[in-house]
């Protein structure tokens, strides 16, 4: 019974990973864009949250209501005003840029806030949890986000393929010049999806600030968790994300299982060990 | 009434110039061929008209106003539909899905979902299947059917018969005196001269990114073709 329990645990972890990944697997999949600044985005929108809590008395679950729209419109203009400019001259340009302004968050936060670790306080849900069949113990908030990361990531699915939007999306995936042609306009659209990946980093961010303490310097190890769910699930694939997310968390929890000390280290060696037997991930969809 | 004029289009890749000082006139209504061998700057010349390839603004004259240089989706909303070299369809979408792709020019007119499969009933079969799974003549007609969806007043076609069996090839050039008949003007460009010449009622041919050669189809002259096709 341990041992499903331990299965369990890493499995919900995993939903946490993967809505640290959706963003990063939207941007990559629609524009190609590899977006070094997302864990620290993560990070700016629970300290984006903390403000909003602290100037009007919201709860973290309720803060969204500003959180997201402030992230969207931050994303839109993020693509709109500066990404844009760098997507026509290769893969270098967008790394550069992301990462100038993954540092650019980090000094910014550590000037502003100071490098206190911060939490967003929810509170007695963060440690409630629910007993099965006796002597499984599942957290009820591990298990809140895990549902948050399946309906964004169904919402997603939705609007990929029932909606015009998202067949557009999906048409300027396969060929940006061709979609042009049929009247897109992918800058704008671009702009739109970096906008709509940032209301899931926006979500990741105040989930996380719930739920382990924040500082200005904890983005690039969200980043990493976030790769490596997308590139174990198979880039292109949003339920792959998912599952990659998940495969990371119970690896995770088996290592912490059987060495408190190995919880990090088994999830990169499960990623390392998928790199090499499947170097696409699990669930490829985008070819190129 | 003019749809289409350019003048002295010139059009560049890089430091390579494709296109030298380009005058083609084409008249609402009418469907004209563009003929000539390979890098004669035929797609060049379609791309520059679309937008692909930017131009200066009084290079190319729709509608007698100017649109050189502008995006390839503002040309389209204005009215001017590229069915490209090698169909590019895209790929994860399903048939319909490709053809809905069409309505992003947000113009209105006599093209719709269920005319576009009234002129290529196959496809009505097929819209369900993601577009790869097409023959390469279905494939043509699905692509063609996307461009018409987005009810252009000038469609561009850029190699309709490349790679197509000729029973296919006879098939689609059928449906293209349909599309006409709606007041479709068409811009062919062809590397098979009789398959163009049939459906045009006048040509250009290229040489080396020069014009080398216009007349009505119908008073032409095999040798001045070869002469001009060919620079001999």
């Amino acid at each position: 019974m341990d041992w499903i329990n331990i299965l369990i645990q890493g499995g919900l972890l995993g939903g946490f990973y993967a809505l640290f990944a959706i963003g990063l697997s939207m941007s990559f999949g629609i524009m190609r864009l590899v977006n070094i600044a997302h864990g620290d985005l993560i990070v700016l929108a629970a300290y984006v949250a903390m403000v909003v809590i602290q100037g009007t008395g919201l709860s973290p679950f309720a803060s969204l209501i500003i959180v997201v729209p402030v992230m969207f419109v931050l994303g839109y203009a993020l693509q709109r005003g500066l990404l844009n400019q760098t997507l026509s001259g290769g893969l270098l340009p967008p790394l550069l840029v992301t990462f100038g302004i993954s540092i650019i968050i980090q000094n910014g936060l550590l000037q502003i806030f100071g490098a206190y670790d911060h939490r967003l306080q929810e509170g007695s849900i963060e440690t409630e949890s629910l007993k099965f069949l006796g002597s499984l113990d599942i957290g009820v908030y591990p298990l809140l986000v895990f549902a948050v990361a399946v309906l964004a990531i169904a919402g997603l699915q939705l609007l990929f393929y029932q909606t015009r939007l998202g067949r557009a999306f999906r048409a300027v995936s396969d060929d940006a010049d061709t979609a042009e042609l049929m009247g897109i306009d992918n800058r704008k659209l671009y702009a739109l999806a970096l906008g709509i990946a940032m209301i899931f980093t926006a979500i990741a961010g105040v989930l996380f600030g719930i739920r382990t303490i924040f500082a200005p310097s904890a983005g690039p190890i969200r980043l990493i968790l976030a790769f490596e769910a997308v590139i174990v699930g198979g880039l292109g694939s949003m339920w792959g994300t998912l599952i990659g997310g998940m495969v990371l968390g119970i690896a995770q929890a088996v290592g912490a299982a059987l060495n408190p000390t190995w919880q990090i280290l088994a999830g990169h060696l499960a990623f390392l060990a998928i790199l090499i037997v499947r170097p696409s991930g699990l669930f490829p969809r985008t070819t190129d | 009434m003019t749809l289409l004029r350019t003048r002295n289009l010139s059009a560049f890749y890089g430091d390579f110039q494709a296109l030298f000082s380009i005058n083609v006139t084409v008249e609402e209504g009418e469907t004209v061929a563009i003929i000539g061998a390979n890098g004669a700057g035929k797609t060049t010349f379609l791309r520059s008209v679309a937008g692909a390839i930017g131009t200066a603004p009084e290079m190319v004259l729709f509608d007698g106003h100017p649109i050189g240089g502008k995006t390839p989706h503002e040309i389209v909303r204005l009215g001017i539909a590229m069915v490209p070299e090698g169909r590019r369809l895209f790929p994860s979408l399903s048939v319909e899905e490709n053809l809905l792709l069409g309505t992003h020019s947000e113009r209105t007119g006599p093209w719709n979902l269920k005319r576009v499969y009234e002129l290529f009933p196959r496809l009505f079969d097929l819209r369900q299947l993601p577009a790869p799974a097409l023959s390469g003549g279905q494939q043509q007609m699905a692509a063609v059917g996307r461009g018409l969806m987005s009810n252009p007043r000038l469609l561009l076609c850029d190699e309709l018969s490349l790679g197509l069996a000729p029973v296919i090839i006879r098939d689609i050039y059928q449906c293209l005196a349909a599309i006409t008949a709606e007041g479709t003007t068409v811009v062919l460009v062809e590397q098979d001269i009789n398959r163009a010449l049939d459906a045009s009622a006048r040509f250009y041919c290229f040489q080396e990114g020069r014009l080398a050669l216009t007349a009505p189809t119908k008073d032409f002259d095999r040798d001045a073709i070869t002469a001009a096709y060919f620079g001999l």
